[in-house]
């Protein structure tokens, strides 16, 4: 199986997103560079809106994402509730 | 961040739906395919175009709130950088050679990717591509302008940042990433889909911005990394773009198969010939070092790009042949290109110099098969020289590849010691390539590449001078002649970093930042 990944930039913004990450896909790892965070995750990878909104005490909107997002690899899924990255192989 | 997600009143599918369909109309006065003359001469094959979808779902009202609050954050940060005297955190003023080459080499084909991509949206009948295409098209005239502005306060104080835009046009090492550009944007608008929004955003982006925008966190230059990542924060709806276009391409008619692969093919390679520069920056030009060039390749390429093939292997699609020799490359090229600069450095727009020890022996670590192998005595032996008041500086021209304009710097696969020539007839001339990837790609189309405006060329004909030069005068030095065209400041954009006018500054003004007298 291939390996998705994606990277944000390394800010207050962008640290309960990767918490959140982390905790909902317990496959993936992180791996830190200068101003960055890598994730990356076999097979697939899902970031939910529930649980960045339980980490910051907010409702959050998933195409805030693209503020801090620097790179993804994978197929992209997102609507309200998901963004997922997948390759279908 | 001032942002508040309010409740939507649409789900993000259903306002793109919206948003992007029945936008359009059947035209009465003149039948499409005058009105679209670009969209079938390729070849390719569209049944649907309401197939398409953008994966990111993004609309232009929600574009627009997110790239303003991108520019008010990049804005903050670079004043605040200007206002601080950010300039002398740096690393060290060999770090600033990289971004001039960055400011001459690659914002000004931001520009032209933005003028790329509002003819791609102009030539596609399909209203889905048209709105990608034109927030991409906006991005990229944003990227331009943001790397300009960034990179404009230090031109206040060093020198090569003063003249890009004229530099572009005629220095001989950035016609290779212009003529890249050139080539995709001369082809039609679903070539120039795969050339740049599959082959250089999808598969080769991350290995220009990815390591080297940290490489400068790394080395204390804040506008850049911001500049950078706020373009990077773009780049994952380009390339997801870019992935979009090849699987609508091949989902829409098998017969679009064996012309996309072609595509792929060419422009992978392109790319990667491009991306010798990149290599060369983080090898060599970046004080405090991120990763090799070799581990980039291979966390990049050879492993996400490795996972893409073999997702696009359903359609058909394969792992392009040429990529194979870049394995054996991805050892070699950065040196190679350093190299080269090192003995033309007196004709290029930035500063040159050999590594020190401590550098070598991190090259050693990085390149354990070749670097001290075929490397290092050559580079030692440089570095001697230029300490006894030898500096070589090589005064002749050097041949050029037809296709990727690159010098024939390069070496065989099978032999490190051996340059890597390759020649093709073409009506009656023989042609030039650097590697078997350019040739096949000129003997694809001849017709095209001979066109090609070879710097080299250009000065032994006698077209790189400034007007009203006479070659024939005593003492003509044909050299300084064509710098002056280039607008180079002779004796200070060139030459060697060390008794540099930026190396001495750089030192007079860090002291004065942090001493009294």
């Amino acid at each position: 199986m291939s390996k998705v990944f994606i990277a944000f930039q390394r800010n207050e913004d962008t640290r309960p997103i990767i918490e959140a990450v982390l905790a909902d896909n317990p496959h993936a790892e992180a791996i830190e560079s200068p101003a960055m965070v890598k994730i990356d995750a076999e097979g697939s990878l899902v970031i939910k809106r529930e649980s960045i909104e339980e980490l910051i005490g907010r409702s959050f909107d998933l195409q805030e994402l693209q503020m801090s997002l620097i790179t993804i690899s994978g197929h992209l899924d997102e609507d309200d509730d998901q963004f997922k990255l997948s390759w279908l192989n | 961040m001032d942002m508040h997600a309010t409740k939507k009143k649409l789900g993000i599918k259903e306002k793109y739906a919206h948003m992007t369909r029945g936008l359009d109309w059947e035209t009465s006065y003149q039948p499409m395919d005058k009105v679209f003359p670009q969209a079938t001469f390729e070849g390719i094959k569209i049944h649907d175009w309401d197939k398409w979808e953008d994966p990111f779902r993004l609309t232009m009202d929600s574009y627009w709130k997110y790239q303003a609050e991108k520019e008010r954050k990049l804005y903050a940060v670079l004043d605040a950088f200007a206002q601080n005297n950010g300039h002398l955190g740096l690393t060290d003023a060999r770090y600033l050679n990289a971004i001039k080459l960055f400011l001459t080499g690659i914002s000004p084909l931001e520009y032209v990717a933005h003028r790329g991509f509002a003819a791609a949206g102009r030539n596609f009948p399909g209203v889905g591509p048209r709105v990608a295409c034109l927030m991409q098209s906006v991005d990229e005239m944003r990227h331009a302008q943001t790397q300009i502005h960034a990179l404009s306060n230090y031109n206040k104080h060093y020198d090569g940042f003063h003249d890009f835009k004229h530099m572009l046009e005629r220095v001989w090492y950035l016609s290779v990433p212009k003529s890249f550009f050139d080539d995709a944007f001369s082809a039609g608008p679903f070539e120039y889909m795969i050339a740049i929004g599959f082959s250089f955003e999808y598969v080769l982006t991350n290995l220009l911005f990815v390591p080297f925008m940290s490489g400068a966190a790394y080395n204390g230059d804040m506008a850049t990394v911001t500049f950078g990542f706020s373009a990077q924060s773009d780049e994952a709806r380009h390339m997801t773009l870019g992935l979009e276009c090849i699987k609508f391409m091949l989902e829409q008619d098998p017969d679009n198969l064996p012309i996309v692969q072609k595509w792929i093919d060419k422009w992978a390679w392109r790319g990667v010939r491009v991306l010798t520069l990149v290599a060369m920056m983080m090898d060599y030009m970046l004080p405090k070092r991120v990763m090799s060039w070799k581990e980039a390749w291979e966390i990049y390429f050879e492993q996400n790009g490795g996972a893409l093939f073999a997702d696009l292997a359903r359609y058909g699609i394969t792992m392009p042949e040429c990529l194979k020799q870049c394995s054996i490359d991805k050892e070699h090229i950065g040196h190679q290109a350093w190299a080269t600069f090192y003995q033309y450095g007196g004709a290029a727009a930035f500063h040159t110099w050999m590594p020190s020890d401590d550098e070598m022996d991190w090259l050693s670590a990085k390149y354990p098969n070749t670097f001290d192998k075929y490397y290092r005595a050559r580079f030692t032996h440089w570095r001697d020289e230029a300490e006894k008041g030898n500096r070589f500086y090589s005064n002749t021209l050097p041949m050029l590849c037809q296709v990727c304009q690159i010098p024939m710097l390069f070496t065989e696969p099978d032999d490190p010691t051996t340059i890597c020539y390759r020649e093709s007839d073409y009506d009656g001339e023989k042609y030039h390539t650097c590697s078997d990837g350019c040739k096949h790609i000129f003997d694809n189309e001849p017709q095209k590449y001979i066109q090609a405006w070879l710097p080299v060329h250009q000065i032994y004909q006698g077209n790189c001078f400034p007007e009203g030069t006479d070659p024939t005068v005593e003492g003509f030095d044909p050299l300084a002649k064509v710098l002056e065209w280039y607008h180079f400041d002779n004796g200070h954009d060139n030459l060697d970093f060390e008794g540099s006018r930026d190396q001495a500054n750089f030192a007079a003004w860090r002291g004065m930042a942090t001493k009294n007298t």
